[in-house]
């Protein structure tokens, strides 16, 4: 079963996929289709309200669609139990959402301890996890949450979402709340792991900057709507809509705008 | 150390221990009922508003409303069952309520991580919000920990066993020493359980640190030693102990005091085993009496007439003796017979006043009243006697006012009210030199005292033998003499005990 399902292609289908949240009259997230290979990092961009995050959510049923069908790794989500779909995709959340009773090291093996790992499987785990995030699990393994900075506690965060070996992350505007030396280096970070070990990822953001640099696709929605999706170079260089083109443009005309600045001096 | 501390430290490890399993029981049935239901009112906000409101309104109740309705619930059951169930209604609202806060303030983003991982809502309850929502709900265990220990106190009017003993006793035989005593170990042991719940959340808590210092070692050692002495002498009280021949009960005055430990002396002496329930109120002890809770108590004809026949009319003397008689004999309840003294209600004057006025009866009282200002008891204006002196008399006070008796005696004395609703066996009457009135249309009833008895005991003849030298011993001056040692003069219960014995051996 899992040997013919990792011959599906497609990692995760959205077909004609509608949310409403007062029975039809608006809908949050409108016929959206969209198609993430295995392997491949989706961007979601928009302003806030327009549907990204609903959108992710009903991945791992953390929301319900309408209408339409999810299959993820071929199978529809709503004919799996939620916690055991949930267990087997990572998520990193935008308010990180650590535990703040548990350690660092507890807290990166909640889902390996949900799906019953060994002991001795999980501390091995937690240790790969936490140092391939740049945190020693020696020095940090039995620290509280809450002695950490923001961008430490994202690490766990990001520890924990890899810790079962998803081959599916889910990624909620992940380093929003950081300041921004912390956020690159951190993304930059990411983009390796994930090219290393090959996840499929969605990640939802508003930075189109953040977006640009890490996806290898990015779906631009507006109003429950996917206006476009390509690759980076496709938006950039043959966008359909104005919106489009607008919010691409955005990190462009942001560094012209510096260069001017440096040239006035 | 004075001989009367001494006396009192005597009683300490009893209702020490009493009050403890009272407390820690109730305290761990609180928190049985009161955690699930502040769990299940977060989850379901339909429970939660009315739940909230039932906890608040059981705890508006006044504290001794709750334990005698648990009583009459109970059907007249007294002792430990009926204060546990009180303390624990009155436990639940701090628990419950902090619960419910606790959880609601659990960080949405955390609960949204937990569900986002794949907890189900049962993991989420027990591994996220749960363990965040504990330093809450231990702060409202707490509080109901500090409340409970207080109103155990007043278990004792139901007849269990607490430091409520002292304070009870105390505060009718004037001892205050025995009322400080109380009070001490009641605040004594609030503070101490207080102290032991928050060392039980350090310890929750420092599971988590990995610091293991042998400092810490040395104070988490002595947590657990504390945990387990309280727990063993709470439960030392669970051990069944071996039940007394025969449990001896009074009221909350002095005269009860006192004739409930002269009966316990000559059951004792018979060789038989007592147990003494004092202090108890006077719907609780004849219930008891009637199920057969207490074996033996001195009771009064007026109050079985008035009170629990609920009869309105004064046959006199013998007439009520005779209806008491035969009533009780309806209810299971055994009359072994008269003491020979009659602590009845009678309007007291200072001498000096009286004089002034002329007056040695009611009758003579009548052309003033509407000038005079009187003072009674609690319960003395409420009671049909008085309605009843008030129509025959066709008289009312100018000024009717209520006193706890010590300073309704006071109160004469000083002047403050020229009429006292007077006890006719009271010390006091002698000790302030009051003029007890003559009461010629028998408005007020008789209150002989007499020998009340379970079936049970009075089916040995042992028991039977003991109490029958009692019967018609003790004259209305002896009795007050009595209660004068201890209220006016300060004596213990013990030298007015002795003095009656000396009193009854002249005869």
């Amino acid at each position: 079963m899992d040997l013919f399902a990792s011959m599906v292609p497609l990692m995760i289908e959205l077909k004609h996929v509608q949310k409403s949240y007062d029975g039809g009259a608006t809908l949050a997230v409108a016929d959206t289709s969209l198609t993430i290979e295995r392997g491949e990092f989706l961007g979601l961009i928009g302003a806030s309200g327009c549907g990204k995050t609903t959108t992710l959510k009903m991945i791992n049923r953390l929301e319900e669609p309408s209408s339409g069908a999810i299959l993820v790794n071929g199978s529809n989500v709503l004919d799996q139990n939620p916690e055991q779909l949930r267990r087997n995709i990572g998520y990193v959340f935008q308010g990180i959402g650590l535990f703040p009773h548990r350690t660092v090291a507890e807290n990166v093996a909640a889902v390996p301890q949900l799906l019953r790992w060994s002991a001795k499987d999980i501390r091995a785990r937690c240790e790969e996890c936490l140092e391939m995030v740049g945190l020693p699990f020696d020095e940090y393994g039995n620290r509280s949450p809450m002695q950490l900075s923001g961008g430490q506690q994202q690490r766990v965060g990001v520890a924990r979402a890899l810790a079962a070996q998803p081959e599916v992350v889910l990624m909620d505007e992940p380093f929003g709340a950081l300041d921004p030396i912390t956020r690159s280096e951190l993304q930059e970070e990411f983009k390796s792991i994930q090219k290393n070990m090959q996840l499929t990822v969605v990640m939802v953001t508003h930075d189109m900057t953040e977006a640009l640099l890490l996806a290898d696709r990015i779906a631009v929605m507006r109003e429950g709507v996917v206006l476009q999706i390509g690759t980076p170079k496709e938006l950039l260089n043959n966008p359909t809509h104005d919106y489009v083109r607008d919010i691409v443009a955005m990190p462009r005309l942001r560094a012209q705008r510096l260069e001017e600045l440096m040239r006035d001096e | 150390m004075s001989e009367n501390l001494r006396e009192q430290l005597i009683l300490l490890p009893a209702y020490f221990q009493g009050h403890l399993l009272l407390t820690l029981a109730a305290i761990t049935m609180g928190i049985l009922i009161s955690v699930p239901m502040g769990v299940w009112a977060e989850q379901s906000p339909r429970v939660k508003r009315p739940l909230l409101a039932v906890v608040s309104i059981i705890q508006t109740f006044p504290s001794l409303a709750i334990l005698a309705l648990v009583v009459a619930l109970l059907g007249g059951r007294i002792g430990f069952l009926p204060a546990f169930i009180a303390l624990t209604l009155y436990s639940m609202l701090p628990i419950v309520r902090n619960t419910v806060t606790g959880l609601e303030s659990v960080s949405g983003s955390v609960i949204e991580a937990a569900k986002g991982i794949g907890m189900s809502p049962n993991q989420i309850l027990r591994e996220v919000k749960l363990p965040l929502a504990m330093p809450v709900i231990v702060a409202g265990i707490r509080t109901a920990m500090v409340w409970t220990v207080g109103l155990a106190t007043l278990s004792t009017l139901v007849g269990a066993t607490s430091f409520g003993n002292y304070i009870f006793t105390g505060l009718q035989t004037r001892n205050l020493v025995a009322v400080t005593v109380g009070s001490l170990a009641s605040a004594g042991l609030a503070v101490g359980l207080d102290g032991l719940v928050a060392s039980i959340q350090w310890l929750l808590e420092e599971r988590n640190e990995a610091t293991d210092s042998s400092r810490l070692k040395k104070i988490r050692m002595s947590i657990y030693g504390a945990i387990a002495i309280v727990i063993s002498i709470a439960l030392y009280g669970l051990i069944p102990q071996p039940r007394a021949d025969f449990v001896i009960a009074g009221k909350p005055f002095t005269e009860q005091y006192i004739m409930a430990g002269l009966l316990a002396e000559e059951l004792e002496e018979a060789g038989f085993s007592v147990e003494q329930r004092l202090g108890l109120g006077s719907a609780v002890v004849y219930e008891a009496i009637r199920n057969g809770t207490v074996d033996l108590y001195v009771e009064y004809t007026g109050t079985v007439w008035a009170n629990f026949m609920g009869r309105e009319s004064n046959p006199g003397r013998e007439g009520i003796k005779r209806g008491v008689t035969e009533f009780l004999e309806e209810q299971n309840v055994i009359t072994l017979g008269f003491t020979g003294f009659q602590n009845r209600y009678a309007l007291a004057m200072r001498r000096d006043r009286a004089a002034e006025l002329g007056v040695t009866s009611i009758e003579d009282l009548v052309p003033f009243a509407a000038e005079l200002s009187a003072g009674s008891d609690l319960e003395f204006f409420g009671r049909t006697e008085w309605l009843r002196l008030r129509d025959l008399y066709k008289m009312d006070f100018g000024d009717k006012l209520t006193f706890d008796v010590s300073l309704m005696y006071t109160a004469v004395a000083e002047r403050q009210v020229d009429v006292i609703s007077a006890y006719t066996t009271d010390g006091r009457v002698a000790a302030y030199d009051l003029l007890l009135l003559d009461d010629p249309r028998n408005a007020l009833l008789a209150y002989d005292a007499m020998f009340l008895a379970s079936k049970n005991a009075a089916q040995q003849p042992e028991f039977l033998r003991a109490i029958d030298s009692f019967i018609d011993s003790i004259p209305d001056a002896a009795m007050r003499q009595a209660n004068r040692l201890v209220d006016v003069d300060g004596e213990s219960i013990s030298v007015a005990i002795e003095y009656l014995r000396s009193e009854m051996a002249k005869n």
